[in-house]
């Protein structure tokens, strides 16, 4: 918001305006990419909307916006676009930090989302019955889930419905006895700045940033921008620009794990 | 025929345009959304809606009646809870409270009238909703949309009562105080009836409000497609359905979600009749009501 308003007043020329939509767990970084970019390239205005991964893959192929942003990779169907991957992030079992609990194991993942397992004492928790929060279909996070644990949408046993990753978090803060999935990055941010979360630790592996940077982490997943096969101009340039080693920094201040820096152009 | 000034003219011109202006946007937007529900229409047809099982949009099947059914109940919940609680604000502001207090008090629930829907949310997430939850509860549910919805209705209600109050001819009241009546008989007897088309009027209003309103019930409901069970238990309403939903949805789903929106236009627009249908006739009865008293 700052930077609209600082290009509006500092730039009397037409300015030229990208727009991004999609994910929500790749909106904050993008958006800090945008800020950096809009500083060093004076006259041009990055918007940043998010929606879920869906939404940013229909606005591309409608034209709706010029690069849509995804918290997962391509499918088959939809392999007309292309993906830019400008960092990796995974998706964490995040509890209440008053909960005992800090490891599970896929099968027990399996058995709370399903609704046969219903009590923290079962799995080794504390805080009574268990809640589950799960996410809007349309949402990466959701289908990543959904893929890694070989589960279908209507068989979750879902409480609460959150849409963005804030919400989910916002779900667990509330309701001691909740279990949610999030984003990797998101979680660590919130939980550095003192929200009251847990990471859980999966099948014994950490959910942590540098663990999805080992690769050993199960739930990992890329974060792209999409286009459409013919990319050019300013998008062409924020996405090189985005794609930059130069941005680390920004990948690792929102909890993301930096793509090898790919060979540049 | 008396000559009419050119001004007068001009004024004829402007008001009757804008009247056709607002008139045809309705049709316009009602035309619109019927185009754009027309793929699901035809395709899956009106009765999937209603009958499906679930809303399961990537399977074909768009049962919707749970949906339409937390939207009541979010609804009514919040009028049980606002309507008297506005009607008494509104009361006390037009027949009981000093004047300096009465427009203070006015004041305070014009501002509560203007906080965005989205902060009532935020509020209803981080501070109601873990005080409705506990014992394997979120607290997100049917109890935490309905008092969301409720204040945000309040400042309507209050607003609607407090004016229609304020239009009943002074000597009315003052008749009735001249023949001993109490503060209480006086609102009960005259006030109310009198004010009742304005009070219902605004009860309407607040009622379209509630069918509609969007993202703080998004926040609190839970947002599972299911019927209302019990008031802990997460509901989806129809509205918080289009916003879920209406960022990805492609083809027949995106169809699918117009039909909603046309049910939700359809039932505004039977509350709309049905104001005018109470409201007319109370305003018939208001004379024979006050003659009723023996």
């Amino acid at each position: 918001m700052a930077s609209l308003f600082a290009s509006c007043s500092s730039e009397a020329e037409a300015s030229q305006v990208l727009v991004l939509t999609g994910s929500s767990t790749v909106a904050p970084l993008a958006a800090e990419i945008a800020l950096r970019f809009e500083q060093q390239h004076p006259g041009t205005r990055i918007d940043v909307q998010s929606g879920g991964s869906s939404r940013g893959i229909t606005d591309v192929r409608l034209g709706n916006a010029d690069i849509g942003m995804a918290s997962r990779a391509l499918v088959d169907s939809e392999l007309d676009l292309t993906a830019h991957t400008i960092a990796r992030d995974g998706v964490a079992l995040i509890v209440h930090s008053d909960n005992q609990l800090t490891a599970l194991t896929a099968e027990q993942v399996r058995g709370i989302f399903r609704g046969e397992l219903t009590n923290w004492s079962e799995v080794g928790g504390s805080g009574g019955e268990i809640i589950v929060v799960s996410k809007a279909e349309g949402r990466a996070t959701l289908t990543v889930f959904l893929d890694h644990f070989g589960l279908v949408s209507r068989e979750i046993a879902a409480d609460v419905i959150a849409g963005e990753n804030e919400q989910a978090i916002k779900t667990i803060v509330g309701a001691p006895g909740a279990i949610a999935y999030v984003s990797i990055g998101t979680a660590e941010v919130d939980r550095a700045a003192g929200v009251p979360i847990r990471l859980v630790t999966l099948d014994g592996v950490p959910a942590t940033a540098a663990e999805v940077a080992l690769g050993l982490y199960p739930l990992a997943r890329p974060l792209n921008l999409l286009t459409t096969s013919h990319v050019q101009g300013l998008a062409a340039e924020f996405i090189a620009f985005a794609k930059h080693a130069d941005q680390g920094d920004l990948v690792l201040a929102e909890s993301f794990v930096p793509v090898a820096p790919v060979g540049l152009e | 025929m008396m000559r009419r000034s050119s001004l007068d003219r001009a004024f004829l011109i402007v008001q009757r345009s804008s009247a056709l202006f607002a008139g045809s946007l309705v049709l316009l937007v009602l035309v619109f959304v019927f185009g754009e529900a027309q793929g699901a229409l035809s395709s899956p047809g009106l009765g999937a809606f209603f009958l499906d099982a679930g809303w399961h949009p990537k399977d074909g099947e768009f049962g919707l009646l749970p949906m339409l059914a937390a939207t009541l109940a979010t609804t009514l919940g919040a009028l049980l809870l606002a309507a008297p609680l506005g009607i008494g604000a509104g009361l006390f502001n037009a027949l009981i409270a000093p004047r300096p207090v009465a427009l203070m008090h006015r004041s305070l629930v014009e501002v509560l009238a203007g906080i965005p829907s989205v902060v009532y949310g935020l509020w209803g997430l981080v501070v109601l909703v873990p005080m409705i939850g506990g014992d394997g509860h979120s607290g997100q549910g049917l109890l935490a949309a309905s008092v969301v919805l409720a204040l945000m209705l309040l400042p309507t209600i209050t607003l609607s009562t407090e004016a229609a109050l304020l239009a009943v001819p002074r000597e009315l009241l003052q008749g009735g105080a001249a023949l001993g009546l109490g503060p209480l008989a006086r609102a009960r007897l005259i006030a109310l009836p009198a004010a009742r088309r304005g009070i219902i009027a605004g009860l309407v209003l607040a009622t379209g409000r509630a069918v509609g309103e969007t993202m703080a019930v998004l926040m609190v409901a839970g947002n599972v497609v299911a019927w209302p069970k019990g008031l802990r238990e997460p509901v989806r309403t129809l509205t918080g359905n289009i916003a879920l939903e209406m960022g990805y949805a492609t083809q027949d789903h995106r169809a699918a979600l117009f039909v909603v929106g046309l049910i939700l236009m359809l039932l505004v627009a039977l509350l709309v009749m049905l104001s005018s249908l109470f409201g007319g006739a109370a305003h018939s009865s208001a004379p024979s009501l006050r003659g009723s008293r023996t």
